[in-house]
């Protein structure tokens, strides 16, 4: 006999909820108003405009350390991400936990380089990282924001992040 | 200082809404060299567990002060924006602590600004962050 395999809405529901408990866990990101759209395990980061997120008002243009907020934000939750997702998937990790945000570690930031490529037009911004790598301590991220069309990035950044001792069982 | 450098330097911050928000103040501004404060404050926090902020909220605070240490220097043209500005983070931040970060702008061409600038807490003895980065030096729009 064949297992029956989860119902697809058991299966999003899940991956939502926990990709929800991250992202409003961290109140800076709340601060931002910033928010992640999921396909399968892609992430995209939203950072919707507002006035004040403006530096230059004259343009008007998107200040730069908002825009580097928003790629550092986006590179974060990408990185727990991926390990959540992980830990999920393989069930070792009890999702309601995650729901819970119960213990919650962060990669903590190295360093983050943002080359501004055009000034941040005041409408929304769409960020996705990619994981170059991430080992048992170090990851390296490089992440792309753009505006109205996808080719044409506003800004870059890569940055370096120490992981956080997943063997202290840091996710529940 | 003069009181006008530190009139235009004000001016410059109560102008940029982004940095008003994160309750940035200019507490000295000099010829290319600009030392600014930012209070701790609980939208700030990046890591929910110990308090500490986010790197992006340090981030935008060395944004502002390196622009602002460009347009007080003699040679400024007037308007600039950021090229380029990488981040080091040496260690968290205490918690409810201010973040004092001070920027040199030490080499100025006729387009372009180079910047360092190093952010402290209220422990003197290591920065929290050291940022360096290249502005645009443009004529005022």
């Amino acid at each position: 006999m064949h297992l029956q395999p989860e119902p697809v809405q058991v299966v999003k529901q899940r991956r939502d909820a926990a990709l929800a408990a991250i992202v409003s866990a961290v109140p800076y990101i709340q601060y931002m108003g910033i928010q992640f759209e999921r396909r399968g395990d892609e992430l995209t980061a939203i950072m919707p405009f507002r006035d004040d997120l403006v530096g230059n008002p004259m343009l008007p243009a998107l200040h730069g350390g908002a825009t580097a907020a928003f790629l550092e934000i986006t590179s974060v939750i990408e990185l727990t991400w991926a390990t959540v997702w992980q830990s999920i998937e393989t069930g070792t990790v009890d999702p309601e936990k995650i729901q819970l945000g119960q213990n919650l570690q962060l990669p903590k930031t190295i360093d983050f380089t943002v080359d501004y490529l055009r000034s941040g037009l005041p409408r929304d911004a769409y960020a996705r990282a990619r994981i170059n790598r991430s080992g048992r301590r170090y990851a390296s991220v490089s992440v792309e924001a753009w505006q109205d069309n996808r080719s044409r990035l506003f800004a870059q950044a890569s940055g370096h992040f120490v992981m956080p001792d997943v063997s202290a069982d840091s996710l529940g | 200082m003069s009181a006008t450098t530190i009139e235009t330097a004000q001016q410059f911050i109560g102008a940029i809404p982004h940095s008003k928000a994160l309750g940035m103040q200019i507490i000295s501004a000099n010829q290319g060299e600009v030392t600014m404060h930012m209070p701790y404050d609980e939208k700030f926090i990046g890591d929910p567990a110990t308090r500490v902020i986010h790197g992006g909220a340090v981030f935008a605070l060395l944004d502002t002060c390196c622009g602002a240490a460009v347009l007080t220097h003699p040679a400024a043209l007037g308007s600039t924006a950021t090229i380029d500005l990488r981040v080091d983070y040496m260690r968290p931040a205490n918690p409810d602590q201010v973040i004092t970060a001070t920027a040199t702008c030490y080499n100025i061409t006729r387009t372009v600004a180079f910047v360092r600038a190093v952010a402290m807490d209220e422990r003197a003895d290591k920065p929290v962050a050291m940022a360096s980065g290249t502005f645009v030096n443009g004529g005022a729009k």
